[in-house]
């Protein structure tokens, strides 16, 4: 790889954003690195990747960044389910990182504590095709851009192609009445389907308002105010859900977290559960360790389908990230600077073709990307940004829908349902709390 | 004489002058007589000595409760110090289905929790009160639920009631105990109980030690005396043990029952407060709402509704254990 100098690190950055008279063209103009005082640094905060080869990209990328800028810039990576705590720290005492990797509909949760990085995000969504309209929806907070998206961590339903063989489905369902039918055989054979339906941030608010979607329901009308959970789709949904975990689904899944269905589609013990590709990432990074119970490799036997369709049709809630440069920030020109190189489509590239599929870009033009020929098993994920929809659908993805979510209110109104309780007082249970949430 | 007098003693007479003339050579020999004399004075030197203490308890305790309260009383978020909202916070979570289930199940975890722990926590220090070989070793060992960092343990026992892998339930089934897997975790009650057994596992050592400490100061001649009057093992206990431990025994309930009532990282490792807020207490539910939603207010709010609670127990605890100093 070339080795990266001043010039080379503003080109890159500055033709990536394609900004209009300001910053990096004026930069590159005077042909001049910015005049950033000596010693001084920035600090960027990510989660711990589930793919370690990505990380160390970015690592790679942190020590040319830093000669580029005439900056250090350091990185440092926690647990995602650390991040709120780091973030609330950093914005109630005003000092901490000055980019924070940031999840879900964050941007709108923070708004306030937020530089404005409009004039990143718009350039750099030109320069590649644009963004996804719902990373668009998590990042831009009234007329103004909070964050600059990242990538998505896509989630599809990973499953085992010989036990679906076995019981005669030669394709992944394509409805949910198909795949609780499939996945009845699957647990009468000691394979079954495997969800959470927990308190675990990623998989069970991922699996469970998909669901919802697929069925018509909602949580609130466009307006963002009125409450629409309480409807004869939600109801099916939940009922639908009850025969569904008792007929085909792992009823343990009432406790996983995040990391269980890895563990127990890894050992052989389901037949197929949502996820980000982790379970196959991890299959092909210990190929000898996991096997099937015929002792055929693990990775042969996984394929990844998109969820099955409802009567609503077919959706996903992914997982995305973004990079928010923070306001109490002293460095917010620099940090700017740093998120038009990183997210630049040379520097993203490297990262992108690092995580195999894993995390898909947050615009359109990735999904073109040779890398996607390699790996004919990851390319459900090409796509699958596409079906994205936001919580608090079919209302704008606020604070509102953000205490939802982290009060796992859709979720347990399945989980209640799954636990015994009447299909329609779980609805009601679960509009009521929406109802003092959305007042 | 007291020093003071001591030193109206030297100041005054007939070396006063040449004192004078010194002090006024070393004039910071002075001013150390002005401090020393100052600190002379015992209300000066009390206050003196308190204050360190004083800002630490200011800055680290006061500040933050006065913070707290204040936050609970506004709409604050991450990021929005809010407006003065009054009580609507709390008016809020009283009508809040989840707050109610996270309090009642605080009052359970805390209630059985404690109960298990002083049952288990005594009869483990009447064992090792006994003489046999091994016992430094057994109590050496008996404190490592205690040391171990709780999230550490917590986690090991996250593998041990997995819904899918549990240890224990591979072992009930093998040693033909039962026929289907046990949800630990899964099942609303017994997910509550799982948390329990842990804290009761983890906190039993903390209660067993001091109770430990606490039997060794009573006089074995008390138990000869009663032997040899006839008295089971049983009335010996009731008669004797327990009247003399109760102090020890209530100051230890006393911490332990502030610690579990505001009991975070157990649960929030092992079920998250979930399945569907079965297992949620009041620090998990005020986390929930104060960090993954940034409602600071409402969050505080949650967390200060455990204050009344715990300041009555506390108060009860302080009067029966100064009751029974003077008596």
């Amino acid at each position: 790889m070339d080795r990266m100098n001043r010039r080379k690190f503003m080109k890159v950055s500055g033709s990536a954003a394609a900004v209009a008279g300001i910053g990096i063209e004026g930069i590159l103009a005077a042909r001049r690195a910015p005049a950033y005082a000596q010693g001084t640094k920035l600090h960027l905060l990510r989660w711990n990747d589930f793919v370690p080869a990505a990380d160390e990209v970015l690592a790679k990328q942190m020590p040319e960044a830093s000669k580029a800028l005439g900056a250090e810039v350091t990185l440092e990576r926690i647990n995602a389910n650390d991040l709120q705590a780091r973030i609330t720290a950093a914005i109630s005492s005003g000092s901490g990182p000055d980019i924070i990797h940031v999840l879900k509909n964050w941007p709108h949760l923070y708004e306030k504590s937020l530089a404005d990085v409009s004039d990143v995000s718009e350039a750099l969504g030109k320069a590649q095709g644009g963004f996804y309209p719902a990373m668009t929806d998590l990042c831009k907070v009234g007329s103004a851009w909070r964050a600059v998206p990242h990538a998505i961590v896509g989630g599809q339903i990973a499953y085992r192609k010989s036990l679906f063989e076995e019981v005669g489905a030669k394709e992944f369902p394509k409805t949910w009445q198909q795949y609780r039918e499939v996945g009845k055989k699957l647990k009468a054979k000691g394979y079954p389907i495997g969800q959470t339906a927990g308190h675990t941030f990623g998989d069970a608010p991922v699996f469970w308002y998909s669901f919802m979607w697929a069925f018509g329901g909602k949580e609130v009308e466009k307006d963002g105010k009125t409450v629409a959970l309480n409807s004869k789709e939600t109801l099916e949904s939940v009922k639908f859900a009850v025969g569904f975990w008792k007929e085909a689904c792992d009823e343990g899944g009432l406790a996983w977290d995040d990391s269980n269905n890895n563990r127990a589609f890894l050992s052989g013990t389901i037949s197929a559960t949502i996820n980000g590709a982790s379970i196959y990432v991890e299959s092909l990074r210990n190929k000898e360790k996991y096997k099937t119970d015929k002792g055929a490799l693990m990775h042969t036997d996984i394929l990844h389908a998109p969820n099955p369709a409802g009567p609503a049709g077919v959706f996903h809630l992914h997982a995305p990230f973004s990079h928010a440069v923070m306001g109490y920030s002293k460095n917010q020109k620099l940090a700017k600077d740093f998120l038009r190189w990183l997210h630049g489509k040379e520097q993203f590239e490297q990262w992108f073709v690092a995580q195999k599929g894993f995390s898909v870009g947050s615009t359109t033009d990735w999904e073109k990307h040779k890398m996607w020929e390699i790996d004919p098993v990851m390319l459900p994920y090409r796509t699958a940004a596409r079906a994205f929809r936001l919580y608090g659908y079919a209302g704008p993805p606020g604070r509102a829908a953000s205490e939802a979510e982290s009060k796992y209110i859709i979720t347990d109104m399945y989980a209640k349902a799954i636990q015994g309780m009447k299909p329609e007082d779980s609805v009601q249970w679960a509009e009521s709390e929406l109802k003092k949430i959305y007042a | 004489m007291t020093p003071k007098s001591r030193s109206r003693v030297i100041a005054g007479g007939a070396g006063q002058a040449a004192e004078a003339a010194r002090l006024t050579a070393f004039p910071r020999e002075a001013t150390m007589g002005t401090v020393a004399r100052l600190l002379e004075d015992e209300r000066v030197l009390g206050s003196l000595l308190l204050l360190p203490t004083v800002v630490l308890l200011g800055l680290f305790i006061a500040y933050p409760f006065v913070k707290g309260v204040w936050l609970s009383l506004t709409s604050a978020t991450v990021g929005d110090h809010g407006q003065f909202v009054g009580l609507a916070n709390y008016v809020k979570i009283w009508n809040d289905s989840i707050f109610q289930r996270a309090a009642a199940n605080t009052f359970v975890y805390t209630g059985l929790a404690t109960i298990g722990k002083l049952a288990l926590g005594m009869w483990l220090a009447l064992l090792l009160n006994r003489h046999f070989r091994g016992k430094r070793l057994v109590r050496a060992s008996m404190l490592l639920p205690f040391i171990v960092p709780t999230v550490l343990s917590t986690f090991a026992w996250k593998w041990m009631f997995d819904p899918t892998f549990s240890v224990l339930n591979w072992s009930l089934y093998h040693l033909g105990f039962i026929q289907t897997r046990i949800g630990w975790l899964t099942d609303p009650t017994m997910a509550l109980g799982s948390v329990i057994l842990v804290n009761i596992w983890r906190g039993m050592p903390f209660y067993a030690i001091t109770l430990l400490a606490g039997l060794q100061t009573v006089n074995p001649e008390l138990h000869e005396a009663a032997a040899i009057d006839g008295a089971t093992g049983w009335q010996r206990f009731w008669r004797i043990t327990w009247p003399l431990l109760l102090p020890v025994t209530m100051v230890v309930t006393l911490f332990s029952v502030i610690q579990t009532f505001a009991d975070f990282q157990l649960v929030y490792v092992l079920t998250g407060g979930g399945p569907a807020n079965a297992t949620h207490l009041f620090a998990t539910y005020a986390y929930q709402i104060g960090i993954n939603t940034g409602l600071l207010g409402e969050g505080a709010a949650v967390s200060l509704a455990m204050f009344p609670m715990l300041f009555i127990i506390v108060v009860i605890q302080l009067w029966y254990i100064r009751r029974v100093e003077g008596a």
